[in-house]
C-alpha cells in the first residue's frame, strides 16, 4: 500500500482496519482523503464511522449529487495541431450548448452517478469523503443517511431533485429546489443549461403561464483539457498526491 | 359534533419577516406550530451549472450572489478551492487582506443580522444605527473593488489588486454638506488603512449602543429567550455550524480549528452560548462582531509594515501587469491565453470550508482538467439551518416564526443558490 500524507495516515489506517473490503477503494488527493464506498455497504460503513469512537464522524457536512457525463471531454483538440482555426472549440455540442430538442442521448456507462459526503469529526478534527457510485444509471438508487445523520434530509431531496438519485428509506423525497410540477432533473448533464420551459404572466388569460424556452443555447468559452507539465513542477507539489 | 382540523397557514414567499423569497406551510393548531414546512427555491439560479459551463475565474462574480450579506467569505471559499486543486498559495499580504476583509464582512453581515432581527421583533432604532456602520464598511469594500455589494474582489493565487493609499472622499451633495460632509469624511484624509483603524476604534462604542438597546431590553428577552432551544447533540446531528453550534455549547470555530488564510497568526477568542436559544445566538453574534474588530485591528497592524506582492506571480493563473503585457511577448501571449481560455486545473476533487459569518461554508470542486469545472458544489450554511426549521419550530407560538426565521440567519440566495 503506498503511503499517505502524515496527516491522513492514521485515519487512512484505521479505515483499513476496520472496514476492509466494505471499502472499495481508498484515495488521497491534495492531502484529503475519499472512501468509495460500495451501496451494500453505504449504511453500515455511515453507522460505524458515526458510533465508532476512532471515527466519531458526528456530522455530515455536506451531500451532494455527481453526474460524471462527459467527464474529461473537451471541445477543442489541443494534444494534437490541426489547421482547422478557432471555430474548432465554438460548434461543438459540449455542455450548455444544445437545447431541449437536441440535447444527447446518454448512452449506458457504469458508475454514470454518485452521492458524495463530507463528514466532519469535532472530537479528532478531521474531515473524510465519501463517495457512493449508483449502482444502475437509469435509475440511480442510492440507501439513505437520514437515519444516521439527520442533516442528510434536505442534501438527499436536493440529489434527488437535481439529478434523480434516489434515496431508498428517505421518508420524505419531494422536489426542494426546482419549481412546483417540473419535469427532468436539471442537473445531469444531458439537461440543457437553458431549461425547457420558461415562465411569464399573461395579460389576456391573466395567470401565469409555461411557455417552451427561447434562449440560443450559447457558451462563450470552448472547454479545453490540457494535460501539460505546466503544475506538475510547482513548488509546493508533493509525491504524495499520487493516488494510493 | 363539528370535526376540528389543524390550520394551515401560508407564510411568504414575500413577506418582509422571512428574509427574502422564504414560503412556509405552517400547520397550526390554535396559535401553536405543529408542523413547518418550508418550500425553497423560489431564488433557485443554478449557480452550480452555470458555473459548470464558464471558465474558473468567470464564477467568483457569482459567489458573492450566493449569500449577498457575506460576499467576500463566499468568494474564498471557491478560490481556495482552486488554490487546492491548483496548488499554490497567495503570497502572505493578500493572505492578511482576506482576513481582514472576511472580518469586515463578518461585521457587516452580524450587523445586517441583529438589524433585520431587532426590526422583525419591533426595535427599529437598532435597524437605523446598523445601518449607519454598515454604510462605513460598504465603503471599504468600494474602496477595493469599486463595488459595494458585489467586489469580486478575490482571485486563485491572491486578490485583484492591493490596498489603496488613498480612501476616497464622499463629494458634496444636495443631502451632504457643510458639517455634515465634514463630519463623514473626518476618517477619509489617509489611505484606506487608516480609515479602517479609525474606524475600528469607533466600533466597540458602537456595538455598546446596540447592546444597551437589547441585551437588557425586557421586550427582546421575551421573545428570544428560551426561544428555538437546540441542544449541543440535536445541533451537531442536524449539521449545525457557525453562531448556530456556538450558541448551543460546542466551541467550533474553522478559523481556530482548522485555519486558514492568516487566523492561526491572529489573536481571538471563540464567544459560546449556554442555553442554545435566541438569546445566546444574538449574544455570540455581538460578540462575534467585537472580536472581527480586533482581527481587524491586528491586520492593520501587519499591513502597515509588510508592504509586498498581493498576487501571486504565476502568469499560468494570474495576469501579467499591462506595462509587461506590452513589453513582452511571453507575457502579451499569457494575457491573451488567460482571458480567452482561462487556466486548466488538474484534475481531482477537493472541498475547501471557511468559516463564513453564517456558518461553514464549503467548496466542493471537481475538476477532470479542463479549464472549467466539471462539477461545483456548494455548501451553504443557511441551507443546512433552515432545513432544522420544522424541529425548531415544532410546541412554538406562531408570532415566534419570525425570532426563530431571523435567529437562524439565513439568506435565500444562498440556501437556493
Amino acid at each position: 500500500m503506498s503511503a499517505f500524507s502524515p496527516r491522513n495516515e492514521t485515519l487512512a489506517q484505521q479505515l483499513r482496519e476496520v472496514f476492509g473490503d466494505k471499502i472499495a477503494e481508498l484515495i488521497e488527493h491534495r492531502r484529503q482523503l475519499t472512501a468509495v464506498v460500495p451501496a451494500e455497504h453505504w449504511l453500515d460503513v455511515a453507522w460505524q464511522l458515526r458510533d465508532d469512537p476512532r471515527f466519531a464522524f458526528q456530522q455530515l457536512i455536506d451531500l451532494c449529487g455527481v453526474d460524471y457525463l462527459g467527464y474529461g471531454d473537451d471541445e477543442w483538440e489541443t494534444a494534437e495541431a490541426s489547421g482547422s482555426g478557432f471555430s474548432r472549440g465554438v460548434d461543438a455540442a459540449g455542455p450548455g450548448r444544445f437545447s431541449w430538442d437536441e440535447r444527447p442521448e446518454a448512452e449506458d456507462f457504469p458508475n454514470r452517478f454518485a452521492a458524495v459526503v463530507q463528514l466532519l469529526s469535532q472530537a479528532h478534527n478531521r474531515r473524510l469523503r465519501l463517495r457512493c457510485y449508483a449502482p444502475a444509471d437509469d435509475l440511480p438508487v442510492v440507501p439513505s443517511l437520514i437515519e444516521v445523520w439527520s442533516s442528510a434530509n434536505w442534501f438527499e431531496r436536493e440529489a434527488f431533485d437535481l439529478f434523480g438519485i434516489i434515496f431508498e428509506g428517505h421518508p420524505d423525497l419531494r422536489r426542494i429546489l426546482t419549481d412546483y410540477g417540473f419535469i427532468g432533473h436539471p442537473f445531469r448533464k444531458d439537461f440543457p443549461l437553458v431549461g425547457n420551459v420558461a415562465v411569464r404572466y399573461d395579460e389576456e388569460k391573466e395567470r401565469v403561464v409555461y411557455e417552451p424556452v427561447e434562449i440560443e443555447p450559447r457558451v462563450g468559452v470552448p472547454r479545453v483539457v490540457r494535460r501539460d507539465s505546466r503544475y506538475v513542477d510547482m513548488p509546493r507539489g508533493e509525491s504524495e498526491d499520487q493516488p494510493a | 359534533m363539528s370535526e376540528i382540523r389543524n390550520f394551515t397557514l401560508n407564510f411568504g414567499p414575500q413577506h418582509p419577516a422571512a428574509h427574502g423569497a422564504l414560503r412556509l406551510i405552517l400547520e397550526l393548531n390554535g396559535e401553536t406550530v405543529e408542523r413547518a414546512d418550508p418550500h425553497i427555491g423560489l431564488l433557485h439560479r443554478a449557480t452550480e451549472k452555470l458555473a459548470e459551463t464558464k471558465p474558473f475565474n468567470h464564477s467568483i462574480g457569482y459567489m458573492d450572489r450566493l449569500d449577498y450579506m457575506s460576499m467576500m467569505c463566499n468568494e474564498h471559499a471557491y478560490v481556495r478551492a482552486i488554490e487546492h486543486l491548483l496548488d499554490i498559495e497567495a503570497p502572505e499580504r493578500a493572505q492578511y487582506i482576506r482576513t481582514m476583509y472576511d472580518e469586515i464582512t463578518r461585521i457587516l453581515n452580524h450587523l445586517m443580522w441583529v438589524a433585520s432581527n431587532a426590526l422583525d421583533l419591533g426595535a427599529m432604532t437598532v435597524f437605523l444605527w446598523a445601518f449607519r456602520e454598515r454604510e462605513g464598511l460598504l465603503d471599504a469594500y468600494e474602496a477595493v473593488s469599486g463595488a459595494r455589494m458585489h467586489p469580486t474582489y478575490y482571485r486563485p493565487g491572491g486578490v485583484y489588486r492591493d490596498l489603496p493609499e488613498q480612501m476616497p472622499k464622499l463629494a458634496e451633495s444636495r443631502w451632504r454638506k457643510g458639517q455634515d460632509l465634514e463630519r463623514m469624511n473626518r476618517w477619509r484624509n489617509g489611505s484606506l488603512l487608516d480609515y479602517l483603524e479609525a474606524f475600528t476604534g469607533d466600533f466597540f462604542d458602537r456595538v455598546d449602543d446596540y447592546e444597551t438597546m437589547l441585551t437588557d431590553n425586557r421586550i427582546w428577552k421575551q421573545r428570544t429567550v428560551g426561544i428555538g432551544e437546540v441542544s449541543p447533540e440535536r445541533a451537531l446531528q442536524m449539521g449545525f455550524t457557525g453562531p448556530m453550534l456556538r450558541g448551543s455549547g460546542v466551541a467550533w470555530d474553522l478559523r481556530k480549528k482548522q485555519p486558514y488564510a492568516k487566523y492561526a497568526d491572529v489573536d481571538f477568542d471563540i464567544p459560546v452560548g449556554s442555553n442554545g436559544d435566541c438569546y445566546d445566538r444574538y449574544l455570540v453574534r455581538i460578540e462575534e462582531c467585537r472580536q472581527s474588530a480586533r482581527i481587524i485591528q491586528q491586520c492593520i497592524a501587519w499591513l502597515r509594515a509588510n508592504p509586498g506582492p498581493v498576487m501571486l506571480k504565476n502568469f499560468k493563473v494570474s495576469p501579467p501587469t499591462r506595462t509587461e503585457m506590452k513589453d513582452d511577448m511571453e507575457a502579451l501571449i499569457h494575457h491573451f491565453k488567460l482571458f480567452t481560455e482561462g487556466y486548466c486545473v488538474p484534475e481531482g476533487e477537493a472541498y475547501a470550508a471557511i468559516e463564513a459569518p453564517k456558518g461553514e461554508f464549503g467548496c466542493y470542486l471537481i475538476s477532470d482538467g479542463a479549464n472549467k469545472p466539471f462539477r461545483v458544489h456548494l455548501r451553504g450554511p443557511a441551507f443546512v439551518h433552515l432545513s432544522a426549521m420544522d424541529e425548531m419550530a415544532r410546541g412554538h407560538m406562531l408570532s415566534d416564526i419570525p425570532a426563530l426565521i431571523a435567529t437562524q440567519d439565513i439568506v435565500l440566495g444562498e440556501v437556493d443558490r
